[in-house]
């Protein structure tokens, strides 16, 4: 009973995280492609993408790399661009806090924008279930996930060497970021604090190791959060 | 080109997956059940439109294939990608039609 119960919840997984090959195919392709064009060799290529699992902060960091900013200038912007995830874990804790220890090891591990955008509206959907079934759900829709993540990176590195100078991928980065915060921008306050943010960073380029980007970012989260409080976030 | 040393290179990596599944963990094991204080909520739904702006907006303006100099073709495929990706609420489409937008540019032109 509680084994197939178990399954069932890693099927469900799978099946919903199995749309989002679709996005980690293209976005681990093109980290193993800038990477290797930025100088690193394939076991630092794939060492970000098994260890970090996280492309939007794996890209910031080999951007600045590529920028020589100071490590820990990479180190804390790229860790700034995963910081929602602690708000995930928060949001997470009351529906698998119960499950074992090496489930929420795993679950932390692979934890990504979409799995958990899509096992929370599952949670929400279905509170009844047991906290192990709801992190078996979460395990499952990670494979896919990640597995592609891993694989596209390793075509990309592969392919890094043949692509043709015409396909101006220098600007694929930009264009990467631009389509994470495009569907980020969902309220006033986001917009606001995107603004003040691209402000800033113009503003403040000239500053000496990048730490103008870390202005930026302070200012633009707190202009997120004061917007919020005086109710522009919904 | 980065011109780290192999070992800062490795330091990096190892680094940031190590703060990256400490902020992971931090509310599923290190702190338990601790309630998250609700003014740090509000920083955190914003710390992505914070620093991804950021760090591409110079990208955009001043990019490196032109030598610094704003390039119209690269300006219009950046604006391309952000309208499409928030108006079909999805990155992959704003990938597509922004690269697509500078490909047909620079072949133009």
């Amino acid at each position: 009973m509680q084994a197939s119960s178990s399954k069932s919840a890693l099927l469900r997984g799978l099946r919903a995280g199995g749309p989002f090959v679709l996005v980690a195919a293209p976005f681990g392709t093109l980290f193993g492609i800038v990477g290797t064009e930025a100088g690193l060799d394939f076991g630092a290529v794939m060492a970000f993408s098994t260890l970090v699992i996280a492309g939007a902060s794996q890209f910031t960091a080999v951007q600045l790399m590529s920028d020589h900013a100071p490590m820990i200038v990479v180190l804390a912007s790229a860790l700034a661009v995963n910081l929602r995830m602690a708000m995930y874990s928060a949001a997470l804790q009351p529906h698998i806090g119960a499950a074992p220890l090496w489930q929420r090891a795993l679950i932390a591990y692979s934890n990504t924008d979409q799995s958990f955008a899509v096992s929370l509206s599952e949670y929400e959907e279905h509170p009844e279930r047991s906290a192990k079934e709801k992190a078996t759900f979460f395990l499952g829709t990670a494979i896919p996930v990640m597995s592609t993540w891993v694989v596209a990176t390793w075509v990309g590195v592969v392919l890094g060497a043949a692509i043709p100078p015409e396909l101006a991928l220098d600007f694929a980065l930009p264009v990467t970021f631009l389509s994470l915060i495009g569907p980020a921008l969902k309220t006033r306050a986001h917009v606001g604090a995107a603004i003040v943010s691209v402000v800033l960073a113009l503003a403040l380029a000239w500053i000496p190791f990048n730490l103008g980007l870390i202005l930026a970012a302070l200012g633009a989260m707190a202009t997120g959060a004061e917007l919020e409080r005086r109710g522009y976030g919904r | 080109m980065i011109e780290m040393t192999t070992g800062e290179i490795w330091a990096t990596i190892l680094l940031l997956g190590i703060g990256t599944y400490l902020i992971r963990f931090s509310f599923l094991g290190l702190l338990g059940h601790r309630p998250m204080p609700g003014w740090m909520l509000r920083h955190l739904r914003y710390s992505a439109v914070a620093i991804l702006p950021a760090l591409i907006a110079p990208l955009v303006l001043w990019p490196a294939a032109t030598g610094g100099e704003p390039d119209p073709a690269r300006l219009a495929a950046a604006v391309v990608a952000l309208l499409a990706a928030w108006w079909m609420k999805t990155p992959i489409w704003g990938m597509a039609a922004g690269m697509a937008t500078l490909w047909i540019l620079l072949a133009l032109v």
